[in-house]
């Protein structure tokens, strides 16, 4: 046990600073990718068949494909297409593609959640339909969107954990290096899983107390 | 030619993700039944228990099950196959997240019926068998099969242990022609495809179902 735990706070700061990159990264693709949730959920079930074509593609290919992949095809691929990107750049694009994929979907629902009535009240109030989304609709949709997109966001946090498999130097591949270095690889992965659940669980609960809160008035 | 070829390599990789996909899922589905009844059940400890294994097993990514699984059975137990590892590993994770669907499914039956069945004096096999599985069954079959194309895609990442699946065959390809472009995209393409099988699938299977019901 006395090993166990001088193994664990030799590792911890090695840890601690792949822990900050994964969140950086995570943060970073959730940036830009539930933005652009944002505007595939309202390109999605737009008027102009183009920009529902191109929404419907991006939306499906982003949720089809195992992130894995994607991030694989951004940096072992792209070379091919004389596009060189670093691992880090591949990850922010890979993970907020499918950040986007998946937001819209849950964007999509808060947007339909919103009463008809209100859209049809700010139309007669004579608002133009970007303004009305801006300020009536989208900021409605985004309170009842907020729990899920939290819950998103974790599931995010630890997707960053497969950018290990493109030489991204977050949390697991500096656990993997430790076990290699150190052939310990139980206590070092018990030690990242724990790092993990720290973040994750505390979230997993203010999310479903947010749920619980915001139902209440349904 | 080439093309072809990388299409006839991922193809013959197929299987190995299909099998990951049903044993994992197979597991997930039996292990969720234990852990479904505690998380329902009439005593709050058991039920605390329940709630933690699930949020524990959700919190911590599926690589570093994957990885824990394999390389700590390989050091203190015994050298374990990586496709038996990565499909413990998924069970694992599928069997908490389908304690929770079977749970909601539960939730959809009327509590009218479990009333009525117990004023029949069915036993509790009887009440399990004939009236709750077969509802919960058909009330968590879409959740189940979104949640089983979901695993599919966690199949790939099965490949960071070592299983020939389809991501892992891409991987190979990839670094050996260096043609990741086409490789890749072929890869997704095919996930694509599977899953618009599965989901045609469960979507046929459902309407049966329903149509069975609605007779």
């Amino acid at each position: 046990m006395n090993d166990l735990l001088s193994n664990w706070s030799e590792w911890l700061p090695e840890l601690f600073d792949g822990y900050k990159f994964s969140i950086q990264i995570c943060t970073l693709a959730l940036l830009w990718g539930v933005p652009v949730g944002l505007m595939l959920a309202i390109g999605t079930d737009s008027k102009t068949k183009l920009l529902r074509i191109v929404s419907i593609c991006l939306v499906e290919l982003g949720r089809g494909a195992p992130v894995l992949i994607l991030l694989q095809f951004f940096y072992f691929g792209l070379p091919n297409a004389h596009v060189s990107l670093s691992s880090a750049a591949a990850s922010i694009l890979a993970l907020g593609w499918s950040t986007a994929a998946y937001t819209s979907e849950i964007i999509r629902g808060g947007l339909k959640a919103v009463p008809a009535g209100q859209r049809e009240a700010a139309v007669t109030l004579g608002l133009p339909t970007m303004t009305a989304m801006r300020i009536v609709i989208i900021p409605q949709a985004m309170r009842i969107c907020l729990p899920p997109l939290l819950g998103f966001a974790m599931v995010m946090l630890q997707t960053t954990s497969l950018c290990f498999t493109i030489a991204l130097p977050e949390l697991v591949a500096r656990a993997n290096d430790i076990g290699s270095a150190s052939f310990q690889y139980m206590s070092v992965l018990m030690l990242t899983g724990l790092m993990y659940a720290a973040v994750c669980i505390p979230a997993t609960v203010i999310t479903s107390q947010m749920e619980k809160r915001l139902s209440k008035h349904i | 030619m080439e093309t072809f070829n990388f299409l006839l390599a991922l193809l013959k990789a197929v299987p190995w993700s299909l099998a990951l996909t049903i044993s994992s899922f197979g597991i997930g589905a039996l292990l969720a039944i234990p852990l479904c009844m505690m998380r329902i059940s009439k005593r709050a400890g058991l039920r605390a228990i329940a709630l933690s294994i699930t949020v524990f097993i959700r919190s911590i990514p599926p690589i570093v099950w994957l990885f824990f699984i394999f390389f700590s059975f390989s050091e203190f137990v015994v050298q374990l196959n990586a496709f038996v590892a990565a499909m413990l590993g998924l069970g694992l994770i599928t069997a908490a997240n389908l304690a929770e669907i079977y749970r909601g499914a539960l939730q959809a039956i009327p509590a009218g019926q479990r009333e009525a069945s117990h004023v029949l004096g069915l036993s509790f096999w009887d009440r399990a068998s004939a009236i709750m599985v077969p509802q919960v069954f058909r009330y968590s079959l879409p959740a189940c099969s979104t949640y089983a194309i979901g695993l599919l895609k966690d199949t790939a990442i099965a490949s960071t242990i070592g299983v020939p699946e389809m991501a892992q065959v891409a991987y190979q390809i990839s670094q050996q022609t260096f043609k990741g472009l086409e490789i890749y995209a072929l890869a997704g393409g095919l996930y694509l495809v599977i899953s618009f099988a599965m989901a045609w699938l469960s979507r046929s299977v459902d309407t049966g179902l329903r149509a069975r019901i609605e007779r």
